[in-house]
């Protein structure tokens, strides 16, 4: 019988990666329409209104499922985990308090008037409004990624009978790994937001949609793509090391390692077995694990073994890692390969459009992928080293958790479906709009 | 550091204050999802266009009262959020279901156009009717048994047509000519059903409470409050006549009068309802001194509240500013 320790879990891990999936969008599509809005009133023209009011829309969707899976995260914490507020609440609570008030508010006000305000409120009150609704969202990922951080890298509090105070609130929110988690997740959702931008752009142009708007955001996305797409491989690196120091039995389980070891090779591929303590069908590079994390070629990285009961699960950190890793580099492939055609020919051939539209989402499975990583390899505690996940969890019978979990199920799935569909569908909408229909073409201009 | 006797007041009251705009916002913006005609799409556009520009904030007021129970007073949020584990299962059903109906009703294909709508409006009654099933419970200290759970179920119904009549209130402010006479009728309905339910609830309330019953009829200080039940059933008698004649109104002019009164009488109840069980956050059980977090956190996030709670006031009413007067046919972005 599954217990409700392991039902509360899986709800959990359900509801935030579903949650997740519509922040890491919108935080950066947020600013590709500040983009998008401030080129229409430096230049004037439609082509940028155009490409504005089709990203728009997608927004809105969105942000609106952004926000219903987020009224159920914070009702989370007290149906499913009441322990986590009682012994770490002093600490979350303030964090979490002032997400909402410096930025969901800010958002979701200014969001009205950015989406149907823009006929009522000067030009210029609409483009603030948009770009407070950008820095809204962007607020709202330091404050949940701050707490996330202080999660992984706890400091600054002190334990009196098993509850956390603060002790330093500038140490708790700038905790050892916070600057490299939100930088990390910044540009998750730059590259997830460039490659959607790009997907759907390119599948409009393959349905032969022979306005502007498509092709300018094709390249404004691949521009972004890549120029984030490497640059995220190195803060990942830097992301990894910072790991390294502070969570070595994460990066033990990302890396496979289960005897410490000096000279560690990288595997490209194994299949852990955590009974035989050992990995199957190894696929190594030698040495270049320790070059990576110690810079140094016979640098020593300690194994799982030395964190017996302490460690994560190891298969989904380690594969998961690979998801990431993998697509990471495919996208960088992509990206640059595409960015370098335009430069050349100034369009894509079909062959090209058509990986882009295949890669539509796979910003999300690499953050995802990503976040797996990081939340598993916390595992078994809650704040690592800690306090643990099954001192935290509710008293609710464990039939009820089920019929809960059952039902998001069913309906995440059901809205998942839904919002792929109706994206391409827009796109295709789109397509059949008559170029000077939204804004009559200037005089003079062949086309916009 | 602020005293804990400071803070829990503070933050009862902040709370208190976050679930009353919720009540009130989201109430309208509900209360047009309960009322959408299946029948009639241009009606139920511009109903729903009515509410576009605002509904995204006023479901925040939900987060930050939930939030504040979270943050201020975590032993009652987990001793509350755990007895009412099933029926905020389901609220969040509904809000999700209302949620993305409203965007997905005006962008997927039109064959699946119907079914948001009945989403929307599906999603707007379960979750109304959750809030006012869990309010019941509330009332009755979470206790299990059938009678409390029947109370409930009627707290539920009352909260359905307490949404009704604020979202119809709102539509009387908000539209025009048809429509807006459907309003007035709904209102005026509406307005009835939820003066039975205020009479049941302030009867049952002290009836089954006994400390409910000591604080309205026991001290020196309830009898200076017990016009408040009076006022409040003055209320409702002035919105009836002031709807059973109406005259229609294509402009503002004086079409916001049965908001403004919904509003005043959402204000006397949950006055009400919070002078019953003052100061307990949990009936019966709980106090807010006795569930209030570590005093220094509390304290960092008051400067945090101090600022930027004014700023929330001040933008929420620009953006109200922004789109005041009758709703114009939906111009989508």
């Amino acid at each position: 019988m599954l217990d409700t320790l392991l039902l509360s879990r899986i709800q959990f891990a359900t509801n935030i990666s579903f949650h997740i999936l519509f922040p890491t969008i919108s935080i950066a599509l947020a600013w590709f329409l500040v983009f998008f809005k401030v080129r229409y009133v430096q230049t004037n023209q439609p082509v940028w209104l155009r490409a504005y009011r089709f990203w728009v829309k997608i927004f809105a969707l969105t942000f609106a499922l952004g926000v219903v899976s987020g009224i159920t995260m914070s009702f989370q914490f007290g149906t499913n985990w009441p322990g986590f507020m009682e012994r770490i609440g002093n600490i979350a609570g303030p964090l979490l308090g002032y997400e909402v008030l410096t930025a969901f508010f800010m958002e979701a006000t200014f969001l009205g008037v950015m989406l149907f305000g823009m006929k009522r409120v000067s030009p210029a009150v609409h483009t603030f409004s948009t770009i407070v609704v950008a820095i809204g969202t962007s607020i709202s990922a330091f404050w949940i990624l701050s707490l996330n951080s202080w999660m992984q890298t706890p400091v600054g509090y002190e334990i009196i009978d098993g509850v956390f105070y603060p002790k330093d609130w500038f140490a708790i929110i700038f905790n050892p790994s916070f600057g490299y988690r939100l930088s990390h997740m910044l540009l998750a959702s730059g590259i997830t937001a460039s490659f959607l931008v790009a997907g759907i752009s390119a599948y409009r142009l393959l349905k032969d949609d022979h306005k502007h708007a498509p092709k300018l955001t094709l390249k404004v996305a691949l521009t972004v793509a890549v120029i984030l797409t490497p640059l995220q491989a190195f803060v990942g690196d830097l992301h990894g090391l910072n790991t390294f120091e502070h969570q070595p039995q994460k990066v033990a389980a990302m890396e496979g390692v289960w005897e410490t070891e000096k000279g560690a090779p990288l595997l490209l591929f194994a299949i852990p077995d955590e009974e035989a303590r050992a990995n199957h069908f190894e696929l190594a590079i030698p040495n270049l694990a320790s070059l990576i994390l110690t810079h140094e070629l016979d640098g020593e990285i300690k194994g799982l073994n030395e964190f017996k009961g302490e460690h994560p699960p190891v298969k989904p950190v380690f594969y998961g890692f690979r998801v990431m890793v993998g697509l990471g580099l495919l996208m960088i492939l992509i990206s640059v390969v595409a960015r370098f055609t335009l430069f050349k020919t100034g369009e894509l051939p079909r062959w090209q459009l058509k990986a882009l539209v295949v890669m539509t989402f796979s910003g999300w499975i690499a953050t995802l992928a990503g976040w797996y990583v990081t939340e598993i390899g916390r595992q078994p505690y809650m704040v690592q080293g800690l306090v643990k996940i099954e001192e935290l969890v509710t008293q609710v019978p464990s039939e009820h958790v089920l019929y809960t979990l059952i039902g998001y199920i069913c309906i995440y799935a059901l809205l998942l479906a839904a919002y792929i569909k109706t994206l391409f569908y827009t796109a295709d909408k789109s397509v059949e709009v008559e170029e000077y229909e939204l804004n009559p073409p200037m005089r003079g201009e062949q086309h916009a | 550091m602020l005293s804990t006797e400071f803070l829990a007041q503070f933050y009862g009251a902040l709370m208190a204050l976050a679930i009353l705009v919720y009540a009130i916002l989201d109430g309208y913006d509900l209360g047009v999802g309960i009322l959408l005609p299946p029948d009639n799409k241009e009606q139920a556009d511009t109903m729903i266009a009515s509410i576009g520009p605002f509904w995204d904030a006023n479901e925040t007021w939900l987060v930050l009262a939930v939030g504040l129970a979270l943050i201020a007073f975590p032993l009652a949020h987990s001793v509350i959020l755990q007895a009412l584990y099933l029926p905020v299962a389901l609220m969040l059903l509904g809000l999700i279901l209302r949620g993305v109906a409203f965007d997905f009703r005006a962008k997927a294909k039109t064959k699946y156009q119907d079914a948001w709508d009945i989403s929307f409006k599906l999603g707007s009654v379960i979750t109304a009717f959750s809030q006012g099933f869990m309010l019941g419970l509330y009332v009755m200290s979470f206790d299990s048994s059938l009678e409390s759970y029947a109370f409930a179920i009627l707290s539920g119904i009352g909260v359905v047509s307490a949404y009704g009549l604020i979202g119809s209130a709102w539509l009387v402010m908000k539209t025009t000519d048809s429509l807006q006479a459907k309003a007035v009728a709904w209102c005026r309905k509406f307005n009835l059903v939820a003066l039975l339910g205020v009479v049941a609830v302030s009867i049952i309330n002290p009836l089954i409470n006994d400390f409910v019953a000591d604080k309205w009829f026991g001290d020196e200080l309830s009898t200076l409050l017990l016009p408040v039940p009076f006022a409040c059933i003055a209320l409702f008698i002035y919105q009836d006549r002031l709807l059973a004649n109406y005259k229609m109104q294509q402009s503002i002019g004086s079409s916001w009068k049965p908001f403004a009164i919904t509003t005043l009488i959402f204000l006397l109840c949950f006055f009400g309802l919070l002078y019953s069980f003052y100061p307990y956050v949990v009936p019966n059980q709980l106090t807010i001194y006795e569930s209030l977090a570590d005093a220094s956190a509390l304290t960092f996030m008051m400067y945090g509240v101090v600022l930027v709670v004014p700023a929330i006031i001040g933008y929420t009413i620009f953006s109200y500013r922004v789109f005041w007067g009758k709703t114009e046919a939906l111009s989508y972005y």
